[in-house]
């Protein structure tokens, strides 16, 4: 396919590798943000061929993994309410909560619903006038417009029994809570080409000027993610900090001004808390008040909830590039994806999902 | 939710106010709201999250880019 395979080729990615393991001299750690590209590095067995010296860790930029148990125990509320149709992207689905899953309570009689596309839920409302429709508004700065714009076209066509049980984040604010945290160990981040697709990599200059780390933003195949580590290599091995763009065919500095006017009008920024990671300032999105009619929360008195994560599950320490999932002892044993102890082991984006799927059961913690 | 393969814009449309497309991956199509990128045209290669594409695919940069990939490596492999 065209714009796939060239970035595939197998040559060049050796020669990269190569010139990876011609510039390193000493150990780093980069972070890959974007849980896609997390499997795609996993995928194509990148991880295992760079040199000792470079360890990846997996961060955050999985929407359905950092999604608060909280807001997982109010979707099952509402799923489980007989008048609502609860529509959600099938990913949210085997999300564990406190005893059970959406999955769990679909099987019980919840009318719950899977969709690909936000607008999908236009649909479902239109044609079922009598019922209340709950779409789960999960995901970053990738989902947010398509969620913006399910919320203006319900606003254009007036449909009144839909509502957003929203939990968008936003990536800059988690990338700079982790550099902030004293046990940080991450020298370079590869940016989630996605994220920046949406808005540009302006919005990362700041954290390389104030934290003085390596920014390349990445796309998703094996030599768009190797060139990625080989920028991130060659600033780090010299001593510098910018924002380099590897995925300059789909990324701009500016991003797609259309996406970020309609999250804009819809959405404000908040605190949000990031699950197994905690409370991180100005990392989310809530409905603006002209659209406070569409926020579940208020619509079906959802009062907030304080819920304490598993104490066997460690997915908050993978989450932040502390560990890797396969230096969890319960990873392959207790936890599996058909027997999870945290969405990172269900998620299609998520880490522990990626080394399960990939087969990294050896101990890589020399890595 | 994500994915990350450019799809092929194959026919534009209008739905409810939308602008919206018929978009090809590999042989499989699928409907995706163009809303986002106005300007796009068939023929075009636009990325698709969860049913709305982000961006058209920029081809020039994208051959520069691999152009330069390929430089990389020639000029590594020579050395």
């Amino acid at each position: 396919m065209k714009y796939l395979e060239e970035y595939r080729n197998p040559e060049i990615a050796h020669r990269l590798l190569d010139e990876i393991r011609d510039k390193v001299t000493r150990p780093w750690v980069i972070m890959e943000i974007c849980g896609g590209q997390t499997h795609a590095i996993l995928r194509n067995g990148i991880d295992e061929l760079l040199p000792d010296t470079v360890t990846l860790v997996h961060g955050p930029g999985c929407p359905v993994c950092v999604t608060p148990l909280e807001l997982i125990e109010k979707a099952l509320t509402l799923a489980s309410r007989p008048e609502v149709t609860f529509v959600s992207f099938g990913d949210m689905l085997r999300v564990p909560g406190v005893s059970r899953d959406l999955f769990k309570v679909k099987s019980e009689g919840g009318d719950v619903r899977i969709v690909y596309s936000p607008l999908d839920a236009i649909r479902i409302a239109k044609e079922n006038p009598d019922r209340q429709v709950v779409f789960f508004a999960v995901g970053f700065e990738t989902t947010a417009p398509n969620s913006a714009m399910l919320v203006a076209q319900a606003v254009r066509e007036e449909i009144t029994n839909l509502s957003l049980l929203v939990s968008h984040v936003l990536v800059p604010p988690a990338m700079t809570a982790l550099l902030d945290s004293p046990q940080n160990r991450v020298q370079a981040y590869l940016a989630a080409g996605h994220v920046c697709t949406v808005m540009g990599w302006q919005q990362y200059e700041s954290i390389v000027r104030d934290y003085h780390v390596p920014i390349v933003v990445t796309g998703f195949e094996p030599v768009d993610l190797l060139s990625g580590i080989l920028s991130a290599i060659k600033q780090l091995e010299s001593g510098q900090a910018k924002i380099e763009n590897q995925y300059a065919r789909m990324v701009t500095r500016e991003g797609n001004l259309y996406a970020q006017r309609q999250i804009d009008d819809v959405f404000q920024i908040c605190d949000r808390t990031w699950r197994g990671i905690g409370v991180i300032p100005r990392s989310g999105l809530k409905l603006r008040d002209k659209y406070a009619t569409f926020d579940a929360e208020p619509r079906f008195g959802l009062t907030d909830l304080v819920i304490a994560e598993p104490a066997d599950c460690i997915s908050g320490i993978i989450l932040q590039g502390l560990k890797k999932p396969n230096e969890c002892p319960q990873f392959g044993n207790r936890c599996t994806p058909a027997t999870p102890l945290g969405a990172t082991m269900v998620s299609s984006e998520g880490a522990c999902a990626a080394y399960y799927n990939y087969q990294r059961f050896r101990n890589l913690s020399e890595k | 939710m994500c994915l990350a393969i450019p799809g092929k814009v194959i026919s534009l449309h209008e739905e409810n106010g939308l602008l919206m497309g018929k978009v090809e991956f590999g042989g499989t199509l699928i409907s995706a709201c163009l809303a986002y990128v106005p300007e796009v045209k068939v023929g075009e290669y636009v990325i698709v999250h969860a049913g709305f594409a982000l961006n058209v695919i920029d081809e020039e940069e994208a051959e520069r880019t691999f152009a330069l990939l390929k430089e990389i490596g020639e000029s590594e492999g020579q050395g």
